[in-house]
């Protein structure tokens, strides 16, 4: 089973945080710190498994990562993953990131966080392994966007509100008010 | 009230901030804004602000308002708001809050929505944080969506049925019915999840995995499609087709196959053929291989494809790749139990894997080097143990030396070398001995009789070079204290005997004393030591000036022991030597982990390897009780029984006296002394009953031999020779009975002459059983310092058919074997 799975950069600053298991917020970045601090002192040529720190579980956790460019991505499972199988994993994740958002890069992770989630929640499921076939997450990803769009997405409110307003049925309005001897012209008001 | 600002926005903003309090500044003007619109009930924006928090939340600020929030957006009728609801509510609630129940209801229609995309999110959601509560109302949901048509849903839910098991595990049987086609579907991503399924209930009950056998052929076929298939482009991951599907079938086939021989047997020829025709160029073709090997390892495979999987491992152990050394390095020590000699063969590689820069795969190369160390590599590996402890991490040390002490007790081909190495890792790296190592050092050193005087040379050496790691300072002061005669006569057969004095002796002892670098532990140790030197050194006023110091020292226990010092020089002067004399043998205590049969004898030893001074103290005053009884009268000793009362102490005059008689060869108080009440910590004649593991030198090595044959009683004795004591001949009586009636209280008893000393242990029981049925044993222990001629006079006392018999009888005809 997968514990958590964590996105940071060569800072230490965190860019996706998923945890599998209860763990208090201030728990949770005490372990972010502590996974930092053990990741980057890896030398390069070393091999991409670590023990876990003290504070994520026991010995049976093992803390598997890879350093793309400007990002460590790390795994921390127990021993009932294999820690190869786990290693192809993370490349399948971020070669399917890179095919939502063309060639992605660190910004696209940081703008677009809650997006990384909906990817990862189509790979990894209760800390378990989902699909693993990237075309296939791929599509499923690219069909629920287009819902959400369809719908006007989370920043779409105000062209909403403008819509809404366009489809409201206004009672026609005279256009020639006669009170006595007083002739008011009403400029034509052009529905909006 | 402005709209609320985006999320890209707010992230922007953020960003500029040039320190950590400009960004709490900005976050809490955020939250504050967030916090009114979410007052205001504002339901178009309340998916951008929940958004905005979690991007917070992932900072690390707090969240826990937005919680009801997230409520509130899963209830609504819109993708968008379900889907960030949905996310917020995954990262954000759990399920010690109660909050967390409101959304069974909202969970239980959304796993019915028309949508699959809803149902999808809401399986997910509670596949990820689902409480016992709700996986139980929700359940049936679950279980129907197992059945359906659509692979996206379908695996979703299996998933989410094993966190439904994981959570409440009365509802696996429910599940059943529904895994029943589960393998047949042609989709890969729920072909995946149902061996996920699969796996969890077979791990979970012993009814399912028998149950789940029959499934073999199936998955067999499955894994045989997969590599036999040529190119598919939609599942081919760097050129082999699905290796996360492969890898879990074979998972699987590891847990149905684990002691069955039926499956194993099914699964023979599919493991070799992915271990022969898998690519290992890439690291997907090695995590296969990699999972083969341990299936292989692990189910009851025939022997050559064992040989084929530890082949394969000790390709991996030379391959570049560092990733791969270390799996190697896992697996090998998960086999080494079970294919020993195996392993054996790639020792040289796990021993060079030592030298490596990695500390992962360092750490698991020391371990599983000393897992290999048997009695025949022991000299070349602990060189190498050896050299690696000088150069490793701090890290490493304290297991590493650990490590070595083990693997010298079980496998030291000398004790020379024995006490060679333990200086060599006391002096390396003595602060980071483990404190348990201390007393288990003292203990071999005493029991090295012959070593002692080259001991405490070297330790002596040692701690002139260095007084500051602890563990090393503490053995040393306490070899010195006893063995400081030996020091000074310059008596060492081993090395070049140095020259020291009595006074360099104390000083160096005083010196600990003082030093800022010797802990209260130490302190106490070298004032133990130097008080134990009276007995032994002439110049006691200098000892007796130093102990009288102490006697006002702020350490509470330096002080103590300084005043019971004090008073033994002035008031017990006479019990001084008595009490201050060499420590006897000690007998392993068996809480100490995995210890040799040899030299325990099961009991646990409370106080014996303390360092203070009890055991010594009380050691005397039973030699006291049990040798007066020798002393009075004849010329034939008495008898002395272990059911006997004590007798009142004695002063220490006599005892002296008798010592002078038992040559001190550093353990001589091993001797059948210290029987006493039961209650008393005696070290070795405990449980005597269990004498025959005590002694590891064979019997066979003297014939038994017919002490008495009359009256259809006859007496045999066997002997053996107590260790590590030469100067004991134990005897072992066997009494037998060829008459036709049981012979009852039957009662042996025994006397030597003056020269020896004789112990008697409890009989096995008192009544012979007629016709051979059965014997009486009983143990007699015999020293004999002067190698005498054993000479023994018997007498039996028992009832035969009603009447009382005694007889007497010497027993003259002893092999010479047995006191030579």
């Amino acid at each position: 089973m997968i514990n958590a799975i964590l996105i940071f950069n060569n800072h230490g600053k965190p860019r996706l945080i998923r945890f599998y298991q209860y763990f208090a917020e201030e728990l949770q970045q005490q372990i972010i710190r502590e996974t930092f601090h053990l990741v980057s002192k890896r030398d390069d040529n070393v091999c991409n498994f670590l023990e876990g720190g003290s504070l994520i579980g026991g010995s049976d956790y093992k803390l598997i990562y890879r350093h793309y460019a400007t990002l460590y991505f790390v795994f921390c499972v127990d021993s009932s993953e294999s820690e190869l199988g786990i290693l192809d994993l993370i490349q399948v994740f971020v070669e399917t990131l890179d095919k939502c958002f063309e060639n992605v890069c660190e910004l696209d992770l940081i703008f677009h966080m809650d997006k990384v989630h909906y990817i990862l929640q189509e790979v990894v499921m209760g800390g378990m392994v989902l699909e693993t076939n990237m075309n296939e997450i791929v599509a499923q990803v690219e069909l629920q966007n287009r819902m959400e769009k369809s719908e006007g997405g989370l920043s779409a409110a105000p062209a909403r509100a403008v819509s809404a307003v366009k489809n409201m049925n206004l009672p026609e309005m005279p256009r020639n008010i006669n009170i006595g001897d007083l002739n008011i012209k009403v400029p034509s008001l052009s529905p909006f | 009230m402005p709209a609320p600002i985006r999320l890209r926005e707010l992230i922007r903003t953020i960003r500029t901030a040039r320190t950590q309090a400009e960004e709490r500044e900005m976050i809490q003007k955020e939250c504050a804004a967030i916090r009114s619109s979410f007052r205001e009930e504002d339901n178009t924006y309340r998916c951008r602000n929940v958004a905005k928090l979690l991007y917070m939340h992932m900072l690390g600020y707090p969240a826990h308002f937005g919680q009801l929030e997230c409520l509130k957006l899963i209830a609504s009728q819109k993708f968008t708001d379900k889907r960030i609801g949905y996310l917020g509510a995954m990262l954000l609630l759990d399920e010690r809050q109660d909050v967390h129940l409101l959304m069974t209801n909202c969970i239980k229609n959304d796993l019915n929505h028309s949508t699959q995309y809803v149902q999808g999110l809401a399986l997910c959601t509670l596949g990820c944080m689902g409480s016992s509560e709700m996986c139980r109302d929700l359940a049936g949901e679950v279980e129907k969506l197992l059945k359906t048509s659509n692979s996206y849903l379908r695996k979703k839910a299996a998933l989410c049925a094993v966190h439904v098991i994981r959570k409440v595990p009365e509802l696996m049987e429910m599940f059943l019915p529904a895994t029943k086609n589960l393998l047949s579907e042609k989709n890969h991503g729920v072909l995946h999840t149902s061996v996920v399924l699969l796996t969890e209930m077979c791990e979970r009950s012993p009814d399912m995995l028998s149950h789940f056998r029959k499934l073999v052929p199936q998955l067999v076929r499955i894994l045989k499609n997969l590599i036999m298939s040529g190119y598919s482009p939609e599942h081919d991951v760097s050129g082999i087709s699905d290796p996360f599907l492969q890898v879990r079938i074979l998972r699987l086939l590891r847990i149905l196959g684990r002691s069955d021989d039926d499956s194993s047997e099914a699964m023979n020829d599919i493991l070799a053929q992915v271990a022969t025709n898998t690519e290992t160029s890439k690291n997907v073709g090695n995590a296969i291989l990699y999972e083969t090997v341990l299936t292989i390892m692990d189910i009851k495979s025939e022997s050559g494809l064992r040989v084929l999987a530890i082949n394969i491992l000790g390709r991996f152990l030379l391959n570049n790749d560092k990733n791969i050394r270390y799996v190697a390095l896992t697996s090998l020590l998960k086999t080494v139990q079970t294919d020993h000699n195996a392993v054996q063969r790639h020792r040289s590689t796990i021993v060079d894997c030592l030298k490596d820069l990695d500390v992962s795969i360092k750490r698991r190369a020391m371990e599983l080097s000393f897992a290999l160390v048997n009695g025949n590599n022991i000299r070349g590996m602990m060189k190498e143990l050896l050299y690696f402890l000088d150069s490793c991490d701090p890290e490493f040390k304290a297991d590493c030396a650990s490590g070595v002490f083990l693997a010298a007790e079980k496998y030291a081909p000398s004790k020379r070398w024995h006490i060679d190495t333990i200086m060599r890792v006391l002096t390396t790296s003595g602060s980071y001995v483990r404190d348990d190592s201390v007393p288990n050092l003292i203990q071999l050193i005493t029991n090295s009789v012959e070593m002692h005087a080259y001991t405490v040379q070297r330790l002596y050496k040692a701690l002139l070079d260095d007084i500051s790691q602890q563990p090393l300072v503490q053995v040393s002061s306490w070899c010195i204290g006893e063995y400081g005669d030996l020091l000074v006569s310059g008596q060492c057969e081993e090395e070049e005997p140095i020259q020291v004095t009595e006074d360099e002796v104390l000083d160096v002892l005083e010196g600990l004393l003082v030093s800022n670098l010797s802990t209260p532990v130490t302190r106490g140790y070298s004032l133990t030591a130097i008080m134990k030197l009276s007995t032994r050194f002439s110049s006691v006023n200098r000892i007796k000036k130093v102990v009288s110091i102490y006697g006002s020292s702020i350490d509470v226990e330096l002080q103590q022991r300084a005043v019971e010092y004090n008073a033994m020089f002035k008031k017990y002067d006479h019990m001084r030597p008595a009490l201050l004399e060499r420590m006897p043998i000690m007998e392993k205590s068996s809480s100490n982990g995995p210890t040799e049969m040899v030299q325990t004898n099961g009991e646990t030893e409370p106080s014996a390897l303390e360092s203070k001074h009890p055991p010594p103290v009380t050691q005397p005053t039973n030699q006291a009780n049990d040798l007066l009884d020798l002393l009075g009268g004849n010329d034939v000793g008495p008898v002395i029984q272990t059911s006997m009362p004590t007798k009142p102490p004695s002063s220490g005059g006599e005892l002296l006296d008798l010592l002078g008689d038992l040559s001190l060869t550093g353990g001589p108080t091993s001797a059948p002394v210290s029987t006493g009440p039961p209650p008393q910590p005696g070290f070795l004649l405990d449980g005597l009953s269990s004498q025959n593991l005590f002694n590891d030198i064979s019997a066979a090595g003297i014939p038994s031999m017919t002490a008495y044959n009359k009256n259809g009683l006859k007496i045999e004795f066997t002997f053996e020779r107590a260790t590590p004591n030469p100067n004991i001949a134990v005897i072992t009586i066997h009494a037998s009975n060829t008459t036709d009636a049981d012979m009852t209280e039957f009662v042996f008893q025994a006397a030597v002459p003056k020269t020896f000393q004789l112990q008697l242990l409890s009989p096995s029981s008192n009544v012979v059983p007629a016709l051979n049925q059965g014997t009486v044993t009983q143990v007699i222990r015999v020293l004999n310092p002067q190698k005498q001629q054993l000479r023994m006079r018997i007498k039996l006392t028992y009832s035969h058919k009603g009447s009382a018999v005694q007889d007497l009888a010497e027993v003259n005809n002893f092999p010479p074997q047995s006191w030579q």
